[in-house]
């Protein structure tokens, strides 16, 4: 298989000749603990096969019945992106053949989605000195829908379906509930889209976790995002009357973008291939395209042509879904503080300036920070552990840090029980380091890690004593100055009492001691 | 009462039912007589697709140790049934007449079936059908037609073709079918025999293969109405695996039935479906059970359903539109027929989906996808399918209207008796046709049954009258079936199926 490499034009004379225009579609798997349409369990990662029945395999006879839970959850988010909720809303069914969708027709929403019209306003943080930047992201539609199997290409050296051997197909998320999030056009970011995107995407994903519907981990494929990209010549500033009437130009979709960095990327090398394009007089085919995380570009997928009909009609399976007033009233009053007013309100009460805040964000660390001061550490010592080693570690592995410390295993609770040993002296500073290396690298616990690397400092004052009073006979002329006021020579002797003590002393304490011991105490 | 084999295949449901209750007989006896009657006539008849012998004795002979044991049983239990092979049963295939589905078991049974076995009724076998419910006299089965009893080159209905003659032909008391624009009643109409659909979501749908989901509906045929009450009652009732379902209790139907009272009632004549176009002989008998519903008390009224006119047009476009997407599930990567496509080394599935399906599908069904892909397609959607979503609302608009001066509606069920094997294999939209007066109902949601008014004078062949009820009043279908049954059986001297020919003499 022969892959094309695209032209690319440089992003600023991309931005130089074109206003982008990005729409973007958000697919979430619901946490709901069975199926949108039938019983089954919705377990990831389960044997392959082993969460189907009938409904869901498709089978002939049976019969969908809508999961409430997921309609709730459909309603909550609606609420949350400040949409309108629909009285009365109908499935529909999307047609078309594909050996991974038992019915050869997926239960969705079509022109009657349950909630609409809304928006949700996203901070996108500023970069190279820029003042942070509130962008109103304005919500076209969340719907319901079900999830699709999975197939799984053997042979072939691409592991899509050209060039395979056969293909597997795994059913057990075939009617897992998915709520599809689509954006109006989202003009006037300029050369800021792909941070706009790449907030968005973020906001959203703190926003369905606060509301606690999904897991929305991207790496799993529970939150997909498809990024729609075009540009349009470039007439004024991006938020110009002049810029808004430039019509639309074509636009490609670049399916299944699966971490926050990679919307950003796909987004900015979108931009500049369909510059590239542009400026050489071609045109832009309406096509699907994939991102390739290793090289940062996109490649041609499927073209979309007008035979993509897919024969839409109400699904008559199942009867209109008309949430009563009182019921979305009643949903309404169980939303979570909104992601940007809970931000502001943690600042304050932990006493971050703007820039420690700043820097939280952009390590994605404010929900661990926050669990971590849950679990009773102080919020300035959460926010130097986290931004300290296992950020600059996920930085280097090129992963959100969330998904570092999961990956790693270190919670926000060892975090704080890493802190607690420091607070009761059982460690200093530097053997914390040491022993938060030592998680890092799997070691278990830090009370564990601790242990096993006999990092402990030395509680006995005996043992402490007698160092003092070693260190001050062999240094008598130190001694004598601090004994005359020159209380800082202490810091000589200091340094040699935790050589003494192999550093498993407190520095402190040593101080306290030396100085009483030569009557400056 | 003597147990020979013919007495007990001679009985009603009902009757069968009184004498396991009393002891008289057993339900082995009672199904091993109906498994003779089927030895006997079906090579002629071809009712079954499948006879399920030895499950259905066992059942029987399980019902006889209950019943020794002193259990308490359903009315009905041990009486024997057999069921329309579209709906869903664990151990006994389900092709729904289709060469797509030949050989599959499903690992499940329909709500119905499950009810039926809850009930105790020994499933006999499965019965023929036109190929996914799609034709009207069982033609169209990929397994074979089934014959009208009354008349071997006759066609027997469809699609529930089997269900209908399966009855008619003593093979079993009961039988289930379903009716999507007339497939249990026309059946019943052209071989004598009686049947419902009831409101659409008063029997769950759940198992049954679906045709078009918006006007499928299960229901009970016999041969008398109060049989067809007494299965109702055991079909019928809210299940929560289809959302459609109605969460209410079953209409009292077996009670009217047995009360069959009409003093007083009011009793439409639909203009729009009588007069031209209907078989001098069927008309003839529906104007005399008209005298005698009046002189059983009722009143006559006449009412005008003036968009009925619309009705077949409407449903022709969808039904294929719903059929369309409904049998795209059958496309052998899961389960059925796989046929690989000739002169390609490496199929894709997408080629494997395509031949399969090309030699899976009678062209009656491939007819109707066409038809309802069409419809649907982006650019036709309003005209078609919305069009027709329209006229079904004004369909039921003008019941509603009807309803507010009469109590129930008459009609004849079909415009014939039943016509020669391949007459209108040709001519599918004189087939279409046949349904004119029962797709009304099926557009509407309301229900409606089917039950003899006699012989035509000109072929000697059963003639059916319609009734039609408003939504969840079933029990007026059984209240009128009922008194119009008894005034025409005096006037017979007998059940109208004793005048059908003896298929044993005959035969062989
Ligand atoms: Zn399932």
């Amino acid at each position: 298989m022969t892959t094309t490499v695209d032209e690319v034009l440089p992003y600023d004379e991309a931005l130089a000749a074109f206003d982008p225009v990005m729409g973007l579609e958000v697919h979430v798997e619901l946490g709901t603990n069975t199926k949108m349409f039938c019983g089954c369990a919705t377990t990831f990662g389960a044997e392959p096969n082993t969460q189907v029945c009938p409904v869901c395999l498709g089978l002939p006879g049976a019969l969908p019945v809508v999961n409430a839970m997921g309609v709730e959850s459909a309603i909550r988010i609606g609420l949350a992106l400040n949409c309108e909720i629909a009285t009365w809303c109908r499935f529909a069914r999307k047609n078309y053949f594909y050996p991974d969708m038992p019915k050869n027709f997926q239960t969705s929403q079509y022109d009657e989605p349950i909630a609409f019209n809304g928006y949700l306003d996203v901070e996108v943080p500023g970069e190279h000195g820029e003042e942070p930047w509130t962008y109103r992201v304005e919500i076209e539609r969340a719907h319901m829908e079900e999830d699709t199997g999975k197939s799984l290409h053997v042979g072939g050296s691409t592991g899509r379906i050209h060039g395979a051997e056969y293909s597997l197909v795994d059913y057990n998320r075939a009617g897992i509930p998915l709520i599809e999030i689509v954006t109006k056009p989202l003009t006037g970011a300029g050369e800021r889209a792909p941070q706009v995107a790449r907030a968005y995407v973020a906001a959203l994903r703190d926003l369905l976790k606060a509301l606690d519907v999904s897991d929305v981990k991207m790496e799993q494929g529970s939150m997909r995002c498809d990024v729609n990209l075009s540009l349009r010549p470039k007439a004024g500033e991006p938020t110009s009357p002049e810029q808004a009437a430039v019509p639309l130009g074509t636009r490609s979709e670049t399916k299944n973008v699966n971490s926050l960095r990679s919307v950003e990327r796909a987004v900015r090398f979108e931009i500049c291939r369909h510059a590239a394009v542009l400026s050489n007089g071609g045109s832009i085919v309406q096509e699907t395209r994939h991102f390739h995380e290793d090289t940062g570009a996109t490649t041609s997928g499927r073209i979309k042509s007008d035979a993509d009909d897919y024969r839409y009609f109400p699904e008559p399976d199942l009867v209109p879904v008309a949430p009563s007033r009182e019921w979305v009233e009643e949903l309404r009053a169980t939303l979570p503080e909104n992601p940007a007013e809970h931000r502001r309100r943690l600042q304050t009460e932990w006493g971050y300036s703007d820039l420690e805040m700043r820097d939280v964000l952009n390590a994605g660390a404010l929900d661990l920070i926050e669990r971590t001061v849950a679990a009773g550490a102080s919020a300035q010592s959460a926010r130097k552990w986290w931004l300290g080693e296992p950020s600059r570690r996920a930085n280097t592995e090129a992963l959100e840090l969330v998904a570092y410390a999961d990956q790693v295993g270190l919670t926000p609770a060892y975090v704080a029980e890493l802190q607690s040993m420091v607070d009761a002296k059982r460690l200093n500073d530097k053997m914390a380091r040491q022993v938060l290396e030592g998680v890092l690298d799997g070691e278990g616990a830090p009370t564990a890690v601790a242990d096993a690397r006999g990092l402990e400092l030395v509680q006995d004052d005996g043992a402490l004593e007698a160092a003092v009073a070693k260190v001050i006979e062999g240094n008598p002329d130190v001694a004598d100055k601090i004994r005359d006021g020159k209380v800082q020579a202490a810091g000589a002797l200091i340094g040699q009492v935790m050589k003494e003590m192999k550093g498993q002393a407190d520095a402190g304490k040593a101080r306290e001691l030396i100085l009483s011991t030569l009557g400056e105490g | 009462m003597t147990n020979t084999t013919t007495d007990l295949t001679r009985a009603t449901a009902a009757q069968l039912a009184d004498l396991l209750a009393a002891g008289q007989v057993s339900s082995v006896e009672v199904t091993q007589a109906h498994l003779d009657r089927t030895t006997a006539v079906d090579e002629q008849v071809h009712a079954y697709l499948h006879v399920a012998g030895q499950s259905a004795l066992a059942e029987a002979a399980e019902i006889d140790r209950r019943r020794a044991a002193g259990e308490p049983l359903h009315r009905l239990a041990g009486v024997p049934i057999a069921v329309k092979d579209v709906m869903t049963t664990v151990g006994m295939p389900t092709t729904c007449g289709s060469k797509m589905l030949e050989g599959w078991i499903p690992p499940y049974d329909a709500t119905v079936v499950a009810q039926i076995k809850a009930a105790g009724l020994p499933i006999l076998g499965k019965v023929n059908m036109d190929e996914f419910a799609m034709g009207s006299s069982t033609e169209h089965s990929a397994y074979g037609p089934t014959r009208n009893p009354w008349d071997l080159e006759r066609i027997p209905g469809g699609s529930g073709g089997g269900s209908s003659a399966v009855v008619a032909s003593f093979q079993a008391p009961l039988a289930t079918g379903t009716d999507t624009g007339g497939s249990i009643r026309q059946p019943a109409a052209v071989t004598g025999s009686v049947g419902t659909k009831p409101t659409y979501g008063g029997v769950s749908r759940y198992g049954l293969v679906a045709l078009a989901s918006s006007l499928d509906q299960a229901g009970p045929c016999a041969r008398t109405v109060l049989d067809t009450a007494l299965l109702h009652e055991v079909m019928g009732g809210h299940d929560p695996r289809d959302s459609t379902s109605i969460d209410a209790p079953v209409p009292a139907v077996v009670e009217a039935a047995q009360r069959a009272d009409i003093k007083g009632m009011k009793i439409g004549i639909v203009k729009e479906l009588t007069g031209e176009g209907y078989q001098a002989g069927v008309s003839a008998r529906f104007e005399e059970s008209l005298q005698l519903l009046v002189d059983a008390g009722a009143e006559i009224v006449e009412v005008s359903c003036p968009n009925f006119r619309y009705a077949l047009a409407a449903y022709y476009l969808i039904l294929p539109s719903e059929a369309s997407s409904n049998l795209a599930k059958f496309d052998a990567m899961r389960y059925g027929l796989r046929v690989p496509p000739t002169g390609i080394d490496h199929p894709s599935a997408e080629q494997v989906m395509a031949a399969s399906r090309d030699a899976g599908f009678g062209d009656e069904v491939k007819r109707r996808i066409i038809l309802g892909t069409y419809a649907l397609s982006s650019g036709y959607y309003d005209a078609y399918y919305g069009t027709a979503q329209k006229v079904r609302r004004l369909i039921a608009n003008d019941f509603d209207r009807a309803f507010e001066t009469a109590d129930v509606l008459v009609s004849p069920t079909a415009p014939t008796t039943a016509f020669r094997l391949g007459e209108q294999l040709d001519d599918p939209m004189a087939m279409y046709l046949n349904d004119v007066a029962t797709i009304p109902a099926n557009l509407a949601g309301v229900p409606g049954m089917s039950l003899p008014s006699g012989l035509a004078d000109e072929d000697g062949l059963p003639t059916g009258l319609q009734i039609l009820a408003p939504a969840m009043q079933d029990q007026s279908l059984y209240s009128v079936g009922a008194a119009l049954e008894a005034a025409l059986t005096d006037r017979w001297g007998g059940p109208l199926l004793d005048r059908a020919p003896d298929l044993t003499a005959k035969g062989a």
